[in-house]
């Protein structure tokens, strides 16, 4: 099967490749995740329960406060951190986040994101162009 | 980004290597964002609790404490969010002291690089607060709703990093809510429904943050009769953002950059969604138990104002808190001084209470706090602590102040 490719906005972090773990669900590190045991722990969250660490985490909108911010770097020091994280519109907070933590992140695509990419898709991620490759 | 000369010294190392990094950072982010240039901000606000730092952050800290003075110093008057623990009251709660030992080494730090440790999410009750189009680095989602909308003061989410790289290179990113055609009104939404108390403020706030579909969303509000006091606006806002990352709401006739429909919305105004009692209602439904059981009733998330904590003192005046459960209050370290000083902490803490300055419930490791103490069924009037606290294995309930003392009083929640 020929690898299909989406175009986001220019991201942040490096090149990073990965599972896809996929929902059409918003995210915050504080309010959905237990980041000692890396699942998603908000009971109402999509992805409750499932494990996202070195996953390319796919979901719709950053959602609210700002302690993803610090949150990535430390999920980061431990290797708990998700591959890559692509969302339809990410905010400020998790763009501060995946500058300081060294995480990859794009936004903004030409479709929703959440139904161009499955669970389980093998995903390379590109932020400098913000080109998204699935094979 | 174009970089004045100061701003290309600073890339290029010559600030030192604290403010390289910091604007290193602001770059990418700028980018990210399409800024053309920075601006300058006249504060920063800095949200570094412990639990959001961990290990890692503590590090990074110490290690920027520990460089030349020369090159560490925020250059604008800079303070914090609530921080992790109360370093006098942590035991009665039974915070775990190695997590209060991990906020003492994060306070040294951060009083080595010249931050003001003001503890509080209410700094524009308490602090400074802004004036209409100052632009500022503000690191807390309620702190940055209530400037930019109450005082139309100009800001950005700024996470920890993010508003700690700005103290250091005195400026940000221009991008987001520093651009007039981003704080033009995007929907429209007109209440029939008359909030009567601060759980109601915060429900509709969340009820209309629930519905943004980005952090550019302004939601712009009419129907409001009474004007809203500091305190209403602040739950209101404090839950829109939580519930929405929204950053910037207008309430016509009510918040400077909305005096009317026209110019809220620079012209264009869309047709209004309406909210009812019956929205609300599901609302509080949705924050509803199917029993009476009652573990920790917290009134937090934001910190409580001087007049919330008179009015916390009344209602608790000459009651007893049931033993079976838990009344945890949490302010900013000047509000608690002040409530020291005119006898409201005595009336509340006579009650049994635990009154926690410079945190927030949220903030100091609510998991670890709910399985040492036995604290699962949460009370609160604070619609943005329920919309957070799911997350850390509680069950919250959303009721006015009223019914949660009344609730603490009997060991179970009361109709």
């Amino acid at each position: 099967m020929s690898a299909r490719i989406f175009k986001g906005h220019a991201g942040i972090g490096p090149r990073a490749t990965g599972e896809a773990l996929v929902a059409d669900d918003n995210f915050s590190a504080r309010y959905d995740l237990n980041r000692i045991e890396g699942v998603f722990s908000r009971p109402s969250h999509k992805l409750y329960g499932q494990n996202y660490v070195g996953k390319i985490l796919v979901l719709n909108i950053a959602k609210g406060g700002v302690a993803t911010a610090w949150m990535f770097h430390e999920m980061a020091s431990r290797t708990m951190a998700p591959a890559a994280l692509l969302l339809n519109y990410a905010n400020p907070i998790i763009a501060q986040g995946a500058a300081f933590g060294g995480i990859p992140l794009v936004d903004r695509f030409d479709g929703d994101i959440t139904k161009l990419i499955h669970t389980g898709d093998h995903v390379t991620v590109d932020p400098a162009t913000g080109e998204i490759r699935v094979s | 980004m174009k970089l004045s000369d100061r701003e290309q010294a600073m890339l290029a190392g010559d600030l030192g290597a604290a403010r390289q990094r910091a604007i290193e950072q602001q770059i990418q982010v700028g980018r990210f964002f399409d800024a053309e240039d920075f601006v300058a901000v006249a504060q920063a606000h800095i949200m570094a609790d412990t639990e959001s730092l961990g290990e890692a952050g503590v590090d990074f800290l110490e290690d920027l404490a520990a460089q030349e003075k020369t090159d560490n110093q925020v250059c604008i008057p800079t303070i914090t969010d609530p921080r992790g623990a109360d370093f006098n009251q942590f035991e009665r709660i039974n915070h775990d002291p190695a997590y209060v030992a991990l906020e003492q080494r994060a306070d040294k730090a951060f009083r080595a690089l010249g931050i003001l440790m003001t503890d509080t999410c209410i700094n524009y009750q308490t602090i400074l607060p802004p004036v209409r189009g100052e632009h500022l680095a503000m690191g807390d989602t309620g702190v940055v709703i209530y400037c930019n909308s109450v005082f139309a003061a100009r800001t950005n989410y700024e996470g920890g990093p993010a508003a700690l790289a700005a103290a250091l290179t005195g400026r940000t990113p221009r991008y987001g809510f520093h651009l007039d055609q981003n704080r033009v009104g995007s929907r429209l939404f007109h209440t029939e429904y008359q909030p009567k108390d601060w759980s109601q403020w915060g429900a509709l706030g969340g009820f209309i943050g629930r519905q943004m579909g980005s952090y550019y969303e302004v939601p712009v509000l009419t129907g409001i009769t009474d004007p809203p006091s500091s305190d209403d606006l602040k739950h209101f806002g404090a839950a829109m953002a939580s519930f929405g990352s929204t950053a910037l709401f207008h309430m016509v006739g009510v918040t400077p950059e909305a005096p009317d429909l026209e110019t809220a919305f620079a012209g264009r105004v869309p047709a209004a969604h309406s909210i009812t009692s019956k929205d609300l209602d599901r609302f509080f439904a949705s924050y509803a138990m199917a029993d009476d059981g009652l573990d920790v009733v917290v009134f937090a998330a934001p910190q409580l104002s001087l007049f919330e904590l008179d009015r916390l003192a009344g209602l608790l005046e000459n009651q007893q808190i049931h033993d079976e459960v838990s009344l945890v209050i949490a302010t900013s370290p000047e509000n608690k001084r002040a409530a020291e000083r005119l006898g409201l902490d005595d009336k509340i803490v006579a009650s049994g209470a635990v009154l926690l300055e410079g945190v927030c419930f949220y903030q100091m490791h609510a998991r670890e706090l709910g399985e040492a103490n036995g604290w699962t069924r949460l009370m609160t009037n604070s619609a943005k602590l329920v919309n957070i606290i799911g997350g850390y294995g509680y069950e919250p309930v959303l009721a006015p102040m009223e019914r949660c003392i009344a609730s603490a009083v009997a060991g179970r929640i009361v109709p």
